[in-house]
C-alpha cells in the first residue's frame, strides 16, 4: 500500500484552514449514533476523550492505570510551548513551527508541525479557562521562560509540574464528560488488541486487570493515544507500566510503525546506582546552566573523593571540546560525550557509568543562597535519591531514554494506514522528527487531543461510510480467542527465568547497541541477538499466578513480549537509516570533529514499516519529505 | 543490609488477609523502597510463589499511584516524601518492617496492598472541574490573576491525588483532597461562576463514598506527600457553608 500523507494543498499557512473547511462534518443530532473508543487517558488521550464527549459522540476511554489522572504525561516538569508573543520578543507561529522543524532536524513532516504552532495558542486559552494555575507575573498576566532550541520565551509552566497540571486540566474536562454520561471510563483496563472488519478498525479487546476478564468493546472508530516506547530499554525515565503493546499489535493488524529508530536520550538524569535499579529520573536541564561537567583525566582517580582530584587532573571535557557553547551543548551532543567518558573507563561513582556535574565554582562566584534560589528543589531531589548534599559534593549525572519521537505512521488527519484506526501524541511519529525540543511534548499531545482529532475523525465518519460494527462479529470473537491464547502460553511456560530480568537484559542490549551511539556491527549483532533472546523469554519466562485474577506479573510479562519483538524493528530500522540525524547517531557518520552527518540526498523521508507476518521480514515504505518554505540547514553548535 | 519484612497478604477483596513475613537479604541503601520489594518479589517468583502486588507507576513522586501503610505511617513518614522516593538508607540492618495497605472503606483492598481509589475519581465527577467545552475560550491573558492568588491555588492544585490523607485519618476522611481539590478552582476567577456548586457536589459525594468526617487533627497534612495545607479545609468549610445557605 502506498503511502498517502493527505496533506492539503496551497500555502503552508492556510492548508489547515482550508482543510477544516473542506472536510465533511457530522450533524450535531447524528454525532451520538458513532462510539469512538479512546485508548490512553494522558494529555492527548483525556482531551481527545473530553472534547469528542462534548461535541455528543458516544465515547469509552481505556487506561491501564487505576485513574486517569496517573498518565505518565503528569511527570513532565518544565513546560508548554506556544506562540503567543506575550513577551513582544519576536515570537510566531512561523518561528516556532521553524524552530521545531530545525530541531527536529529536518526529519519531521511540515505541514503537521506547522498546524501544531498554528493550535499551540488555543491550547494555552483552553487550559487557562480550565483553571490550570499557570505561573504569573505580579501584574497578573501569564509568565514565560525560555528553553532549549529557541531564543525567544516561550514557554509556559505550572512551577515544576506542568506535566501534571495540564494533565489535571485535561482529566477534570474528561470527569465532568464521565459525569454527564458521554464518556464511559474503563480504568485498569489494557488494551490486548485491535479488531479489523472489512479493512476498518472497528473495535478493541481489552483485559480487565482487576477481575482477569477478556472482553470486546465495537465503535465506528478507535483512537490511540498510548504514549511512547521508551521502556524498551528497561530503563528509561518513562513509567513503569508505560508500554508498546498497543500500537505493536495495532501494527501487526496493518497500521505501519515509523522511524523506531528515532529516541531520544536526555543528557542530566540520575545516574544508575545498581543492578536493582528500576528507573532513572531526570533532572532538569537548566542546571548545566550553572554546573560544570568534568570527568577525572586518569582511570586511576575516579574512585577517589571529587575534592581531592586537582584542578589539573580534571577533564571539563565539554568546555574543552566545544568551547563556544560549553556546558551548553545541546542535549544529543552533551549525552555522547559523557558515554564517551565512560567508555574510556572514565567516569565515576557506582558502576562508572556518571560524570560530575560541579557546582563548586557557581557557589564561590555567586553564592549559596543565589544557587539554593535556583535548583533548591533539584538539590532536594537528587538528595532524597542519591542521598548526597550537591552543595558539598558535585552531582553525577549520566543520560538517559526519555522520549520516543518515531512511533505509528500518520497520515495529516492522524490516521494510521488502518483506516478507522487514528493514533495522537507521543504515540505517533508526526511532529518531532529526529529531535524533539523541550516544552513540545505536552504541546503536541494537547494539540492533537483537542484541536486535531474532534474535526479530522468526523471526516472519517461522513465519508466512509461504515457499516455498524457488533462485538458479536466473528471477528471479535476470533480476537478475543487470540488473547486468550496468548494469556495461557505466557502462564504455561513456568521456566526459570522472571520477566523483569529477560526485559533487563533486552534493555541491555538495546542501550548498548542501539542507544547513545549506533554502528553497522552493533546493529547487526543485536539483530542476531534479538531473536535469540525472544525464544529465551517464550522458554523460560516464569509468569506467576492465573489468568482470572489481578496478576501484575501476567500483565508486565505480556508488554515485554511486545518489546522483545519491537526492538528488533527499532534495530532495523536503525541499521537501515545509513546518516546520523538528531537522536539517531551512526557512528560510521559523522563529520570529522564528531558531528551528526545527515544525508538528506538519499534519507530525506519517514521510514513507515509493514508487518508482512511473524517471522517474515517487514517491508519498508517511504514518504517523501518535501519542504516548500523552510531550507534544509546543518545544525551546528560550534 | 538485612531486613525482615511482615507484609499484608490477601488474595482478593474478597478473601481475608493475613500477615506474611519474608527476608529482604543484601539490600543497598540506595535502593528506592519499591525497589527493594522488587527484589523480594524476584525471589519469591524464583521460589515459585505469589509476588506481592503493590501499586506504582511513575516512581517520581508525582502520579500517586503508589501507596503503603510503612511501619503504621502512609509513605513511610518522611516529609513531604511518597513511597516510591523513600530510601532504603532510612533502616537500619536487622529492622523489622511492616507494610500495609491503605485502610479506609471507601478503598477496597483489590489483593495484597494494592487498593482501589475510584472513589476519589467519583468526586471529581460530581463537581471537580470548570464547565467549559473545548475552544471558544477567551485569551489566557484576558482575566488578569494575582500572583499571590495564583500560587496559593498552585499549592493547592500539588495534590497527587495518593489518598495517604485517607489513610492516615483516623476516620478515614477525605477532607484534605476534596479541600485540595475545590480549593484549586475555587481560588480562581475562572472557578468562581460554580464556586458553591462545586463545594457541594463534592462534599455529598465523599460522603456517599462512605469517607468518615473530619475532626481536623491534621495527621492527613503531615503524611502529604506534597505538603497540601490544612487551611484549604477551612476554605471549603467556608464555600460548602455559604453555598448550604444559600440553596446552591
Amino acid at each position: 500500500m502506498a503511502l498517502e500523507s493527505n496533506i492539503p494543498s496551497g500555502p503552508l499557512a492556510q492548508k489547515w484552514d482550508k482543510h477544516k473547511f473542506d472536510i465533511k462534518l457530522v450533524n450535531p443530532a447524528n454525532k451520538r449514533k458513532f462510539d469512538v473508543i479512546v485508548v490512553g487517558s494522558g494529555l492527548a488521550g483525556a482531551s481527545a476523550a473530553a472534547t469528542l464527549g462534548e461535541l455528543g459522540y458516544k465515547v469509552k476511554c481505556f487506561c491501564y492505570q487505576d485513574s486517569p489522572r496517573r498518565a505518565h504525561s503528569i511527570a513532565a516538569q518544565g513546560g508548554i510551548n506556544a506562540a503567543k508573543n506575550y513577551q513582544n520578543d519576536g515570537d510566531s507561529v512561523h518561528r516556532l513551527f521553524y524552530d521545531t522543524i530545525k530541531g527536529g532536524d529536518f526529519r519531521a513532516r511540515e505541514a503537521n508541525v506547522y498546524r501544531l504552532a498554528q493550535v499551540s495558542v488555543n491550547i494555552i486559552d483552553q487550559c487557562v479557562a480550565q483553571g490550570v494555575p499557570f505561573a504569573r507575573e505580579y501584574g497578573g498576566l501569564l509568565s514565560n521562560r525560555s528553553f532549549g532550541g529557541a531564543q525567544v520565551s516561550r514557554t509556559f509552566y505550572a512551577r515544576g509540574q506542568t506535566g501534571q497540571q495540564l494533565l489535571l486540566g485535561a482529566y477534570s474536562a474528561l470527569c465532568r464528560q464521565i459525569g454527564m454520561g458521554t464518556v464511559k471510563m474503563y480504568p485498569r483496563t489494557e488494551m490486548l488488541d485491535v479488531v479489523v472488519i472489512d479493512g476498518h478498525a472497528k473495535g478493541i479487546i481489552v483485559r480487565d486487570l482487576v477481575s482477569g476478564e477478556i472482553s470486546s468493546h465495537a465503535a465506528d472508530a478507535v483512537v490511540l493515544a498510548t504514549g511512547g516506547y521508551g521502556n524498551v530499554f528497561f530503563l528509561s525515565t518513562n513509567a513503569k507500566g508505560c508500554n508498546a503493546t498497543a500500537i505493536w499489535r495495532a501494527y501487526k493488524k496493518g497500521a505501519y510503525l515509523a522511524n523506531p529508530c528515532y529516541t531520544q536520550i536526555h543528557p542530566t538524569c540520575i545516574p544508575v546506582s545498581g543492578e536493582h535499579q528500576s528507573k532513572l529520573t531526570l533532572m532538569s536541564e537548566s542546571l548545566r546552566n550553572d554546573g560544570r561537567v568534568w570527568v577525572p583525566k586518569k582511570k586511576e582517580d575516579c574512585d577517589k573523593a571529587p575534592g581531592s582530584i586537582a584542578e589539573d587532573d580534571r577533564d571539563y571535557y565539554l568546555e574543552r571540546k566545544y568551547p563556544s557553547y560549553g556546558n551548553l551543548a545541546p542535549r544529543d551532543i552533551s549525552s555522547r560525550a559523557a558515554k564517551e567518558a565512560c567508555d574510556q573507563g572514565r567516569g565515576v561513582g557506582p558502576g562508572k557509568l556518571g560524570v560530575y556535574l560541579d557546582f563548586a565554582d557557581a557557589i564561590k562566584r555567586l553564592g549559596l543562597n543565589v544557587i539554593r534560589e535556583r535548583y533548591g528543589n533539584l538539590f532536594d531531589m537528587y538528595e532524597k535519591i542519591t542521598g548526597e548534599n550537591a552543595y558539598q559534593v558535585p552531582m553525577r549525572i549520566y543520560p538517559a531514554v526519555h522520549y520516543t519521537m518515531g512511533g505509528t505512521w500518520v497520515d495529516y488527519n492522524l490516521m494510521s494506514t488502518l483506516p478507522g484506526l487514528f493514533v495522537l501524541g507521543e504515540a505517533n511519529f508526526s511532529d518531532h522528527g529526529a529531535n524533539r525540543l523541550g516544552a513540545s511534548a505536552l504541546m503536541q499531545g494537547l494539540a492533537d487531543g483537542y484541536f486535531v482529532l474532534p474535526y479530522t475523525i468526523g471526516n472519517y465518519f461522513a465519508s466512509s461510510k461504515q457499516a455498524k460494527p457488533s462485538s458479536s462479529h466473528a471477528e471479535f470473537k476470533r480476537a478475543e480467542e487470540e488473547v486468550r491464547k496468548f494469556t495461557q502460553r505466557l502462564l504455561s511456560i513456568k521456566g526459570k527465568r522472571t520477566p523483569t530480568s529477560l526485559h533487563r537484559e533486552l534493555g541491555k542490549l538495546l542501550w548498548e547497541k542501539c542507544g547513545m551511539g549506533r554502528n553497522a556491527a552493533g546493529l547487526k549483532e543485536a539483530l542476531k541477538r534479538i531473536p535469540e533472546l525472544r525464544e529465551e523469554f517464550w522458554k523460560t519466562v516464569n509468569v506467576t499466578g492465573e489468568a482470572m485474577e489481578f496478576n501484575q506479573a501476567l500483565e508486565y510479562a505480556g508488554r515485554v513480549a511486545d518489546f522483545m519483538e519491537f526492538g528488533e524493528l527499532m534495530c532495523l530500522d536503525a541499521l537501515d537509516r545509513n546518516e546520523s540525524c538528531g537522536g539517531h547517531f551512526r557512528e560510521e557518520f559523522q563529520t570529522p570533529d564528531g558531528e551528526a552527518a545527515r544525508n538528506d540526498e538519499k534519507y530525506a523521508y519517514v521510514a513507515a514499516w509493514e508487518f508482512r507476518g511473524q517471522n517474515q521480514a517487514p517491508v519498508m515504505h517511504k514518504e517523501t519529505l518535501e519542504y516548500t518554505e523552510v531550507h534544509m540547514s546543518t545544525r551546528s553548535y560550534k | 543490609m538485612n531486613l525482615t519484612l511482615k507484609v499484608w497478604r490477601q488474595k482478593n477483596g474478597q478473601s481475608a488477609g493475613h500477615f506474611d513475613t519474608y527476608p529482604a537479604r543484601d539490600v543497598i541503601e540506595d535502593m528506592s523502597f519499591l525497589e527493594m520489594l522488587d527484589v523480594v518479589n524476584e525471589d519469591l517468583i524464583a521460589a515459585g510463589k505469589d509476588p506481592i502486588a503493590f501499586d506504582s507507576d511513575c516512581r517520581e513522586g508525582i502520579c500517586g499511584m503508589c501507596s503503603l501503610v510503612i511501619n503504621g505511617v502512609p509513605h513511610g513518614g518522611h516529609r513531604g516524601t511518597a513511597t516510591c522516593q523513600l530510601h532504603m538508607r532510612h533502616f537500619k540492618d536487622g529492622e523489622t518492617i511492616t507494610i500495609e495497605p491503605w485502610r479506609a472503606e471507601a478503598f477496597p483492598i483489590i489483593k495484597d496492598v494494592a487498593v482501589n481509589r475510584a472513589a476519589f475519581d467519583r468526586i471529581m465527577q460530581a463537581g471537580g472541574f470548570i464547565s467549559v467545552n473545548t475552544g471558544g475560550t477567551p485569551d489566557g491573558n484576558a482575566i488578569p490573576i494575582s500572583k499571590a492568588v495564583a500560587d496559593k491555588s498552585m499549592d493547592a492544585a500539588a495534590c497527587i491525588g495518593c489518598g495517604a490523607c485517607v489513610a492516615a485519618c483516623k476516620n478515614a476522611s477525605a477532607m484534605l483532597f476534596v479541600a485540595a481539590k475545590v480549593s484549586q478552582l475555587n481560588l480562581l476567577p475562572q472557578g468562581e461562576p460554580e464556586k458553591h456548586r462545586r463545594a457541594l457536589a463534592m462534599v455529598t459525594q465523599m460522603d456517599k463514598e462512605g469517607f468518615g468526617s473530619c475532626t481536623v487533627t491534621g495527621s492527613c497534612e503531615a503524611v502529604c506527600p506534597k505538603e497540601i495545607s490544612l487551611s484549604f479545609i477551612a476554605k471549603l468549610n467556608r464555600d460548602y457553608g455559604i453555598g448550604a445557605l444559600l440553596g446552591k
